[in-house]
């Protein structure tokens, strides 16, 4: 019974053995729990829900009057502005932060460390109370020679405004995580290939743009994809600043006005996901577009052919002479 | 080989006799390792020289000290009468600042044991990226030259494919007209088919032999003898961080004259 795949169904027995059994079905294996306890599932939320719309506590009316409330959408908004542009300064900072860190200057690197001991070290909150508080330490920011009169002198509090406090407040402390996310990229992009780029002539700073950042995007990319939906809701802290004009805060003043803090939290809620959701989105398709020549994506034709189906090569420089020599020399090791 | 010209010789004697790639008294360790011994040879013009000899015995650490991937711990390097990476200061010679060493490498191609492709690019864009980005050839120009170096090294049909959907034996081939795109005037082959499989091994070999026969300047740290033999103007053994042996390749392979040679070669013939 070992070969007879090649023959055709009830042909001629093999000498000697049992007859040719016609090719076998294959049965999967069910799982009817799985079926059991995904209604299960659905019968309790089911319940929930139902449960839910009749809860007065919920306030159903008042979260449809409020959830596309002007008020609302431009809180969201700013949420959104706060998250993206502290997030792109985050990057850029972490990227030269993790880039200081592999520094072979030992200068560059104590101060990438120094940063990223004191950023990582301090909780976000704590952060933005102490920026909030940048006008009262700091008055004014002056240019000039420390110790003679400043050329310069603005007071703090004209320079900056609670949205750009926050946005520094955040984008300070998220770099230093974002020095994390991108050194380990840096790390994971194979060794050979800055020494190929060194040895093509490429100067450090192209190695760098052109060869590993590339690859170690890849590698960058989920976890900073996770980094900015976490930067999206730690924005509900700059209430510390106090900027209050963003997602949460301005949810909380209207509960305020109504007395009902439940409904407006469903609304930022839904706010929050939605934007959240949009975000994740991008991520799909940032990390479609860094996965270019590596590996196979199962949601993706790959376009590979066989090795096999590649003609050999054929140059059309003189005819070798005797490759039989070189075949043996490759042979005798 | 061992008779050294002084550099003011190579002044008098033009461009055409300057050995290609010159070694005085090199050494090299890591820490208290020390991996090359006053290692001193010459490579002419268009020669091509293998180096061969047991893993560790400092092949691969000489090849990559040529284009200064290594630095060395004394003696001079130098390739077409430049030292690679340092400036001479009579009896010391001073390093450079990286960004004038990579102007020098942009001479010298080097071929990897593991290809070292960039993998994000495609084939025609590995060949085109050195060009474009360190010498500003315009894009269409490297474009076109690209496609003429991968139809060279057996591969037009294959330009856009990435490496990750390459033979290993078609990857080296792109490696090579990677290297070739900067018009190196001398080229490292640091093993260059050892990561490949037996029956690819071939075509990677035609295509060295083919670069031979134009008159290319190579040194191949290789382990096929076979193509030693029969590409090869000199063959150098080293084991230890010093060279053994020295000589015409069918000569050392047939009758090697150290103990040393023949007790290698006897393992691997």
């Amino acid at each position: 019974m070992t070969d007879n795949s090649s023959q055709a169904v009830g042909t001629t027995p093999p000498p000697g053995g049992s007859p040719v059994r016609p090719p076998a079905k294959v049965v999967k294996l069910r799982h009817p729990w799985r079926t059991v306890f995904a209604i299960v599932l659905l019968l309790i939320v089911a319940l929930f829900v139902i449960d839910a719309a009749q809860r007065t506590a919920y306030d159903w009316p008042a979260v449809g009057k409020y959830l596309f409330d002007r008020r609302i959408s431009e809180a969201a908004v700013f949420t959104l502005l706060l998250t993206v542009i502290s997030m792109v300064i985050a990057i850029i900072l972490g990227v030269v932060l993790a880039v200081m860190r592999q520094s072979e200057n030992p200068v560059v690197k104590s101060v990438a460390w120094v940063y990223l001991w004191i950023f990582r070290g301090t909780p976000v909150y704590v952060q933005l109370v102490f920026w909030g508080l940048i006008a009262i330490i700091y008055q004014s920011i002056d240019l000039g020679i420390p110790f003679t009169d400043p050329w310069v002198s603005i007071p703090t509090t004209t320079a900056l405004n609670a949205f750009w406090i926050a946005v520094i407040g955040l984008s300070l402390n998220e770099a230093a995580y974002m020095a994390e996310i991108v050194r380990a990229g840096l790390l994971s992009v194979d060794p050979g290939q800055n020494e190929a780029a060194t040895a093509l002539g490429m100067s450090w700073g192209k190695t760098m743009r052109r060869v590993v950042l590339p690859q170690a995007m890849r590698v960058i990319i989920p976890p900073t994809g996770n980094e900015v939906i976490s930067m999206l809701k730690t924005t509900s802290l700059v209430s510390a600043v106090p900027f209050t004009l963003e997602l949460y805060s301005r949810s909380r003043d209207i509960s305020v006005e109504i007395f009902n803090p439940i409904p407006l939290l469903i609304v930022a809620s839904l706010w929050y996901l939605a934007v959240t959701s949009v975000l994740m989105v991008g991520q799909y398709f940032l990390e479609k577009r860094y996965a270019r020549g590596v590996g196979v994506r199962p949601d993706r034709p790959t376009g590979t052919v066989p090795t096999a189906a590649v003609p050999a090569v054929d140059l059309d420089l003189e005819a070798e002479a005797d490759p039989g020599s070189m075949r043996h020399g490759g042979d005798a090791r | 080989m061992t008779d050294h010209e002084t550099s003011a010789d190579h002044a008098a004697n033009g461009a055409d006799t300057t050995p290609m790639v010159l070694a005085e008294a090199v050494s090299k360790s890591f820490g208290s390792n020390e991996v090359l011994k006053d290692i001193s040879l010459e490579v002419r013009r268009g020669e091509v020289l293998c180096l061969v000899g047991p893993s560790g015995s400092g092949k691969s650490t000489f090849l990559r000290c040529i284009n200064h991937l290594e630095r060395v711990s004394s003696g001079r390097l130098s390739v077409d009468g430049q030292l690679v990476g340092y400036r001479d200061g009579g009896d010391k010679i001073y390093e450079m600042h990286p960004k004038d060493a990579a102007k020098q490498r942009r001479d010298i191609g080097m071929v990897f044991q593991r290809f070292n492709l960039f993998p994000h690019m495609t084939a025609l864009e590995n060949v085109m990226e050195a060009p474009v980005q360190v010498k500003g050839v315009p894009r269409a120009q490297a474009k076109a030259r690209a496609h003429e170096l991968l139809a060279r090294v057996g591969l037009a049909d294959r330009s856009d494919y990435y490496p990750a959907h390459l033979s290993g034996g078609q990857q080296q081939r792109v490696a090579i007209a990677r290297a070739l795109a900067m018009d190196p005037k001398l080229m490292l082959f640091d093993e260059p088919t050892s990561a490949l499989d037996p029956e690819l091994v071939g075509e990677v070999l035609d295509v060295m032999k083919n670069l031979a026969a134009s008159g290319m300047t190579m040194i191949v740290v290789t382990h096929e003898m076979g193509f030693a033999r029969e590409v090869a103007d000199t063959l150098v053994f080293m084991d230890g961080g010093v060279v053994v042996e020295t000589g015409d390749p069918r000569e050392v392979l047939a009758n090697p004259q150290r103990e040393r040679t023949k007790a290698f070669l006897s393992k691997v013939l």
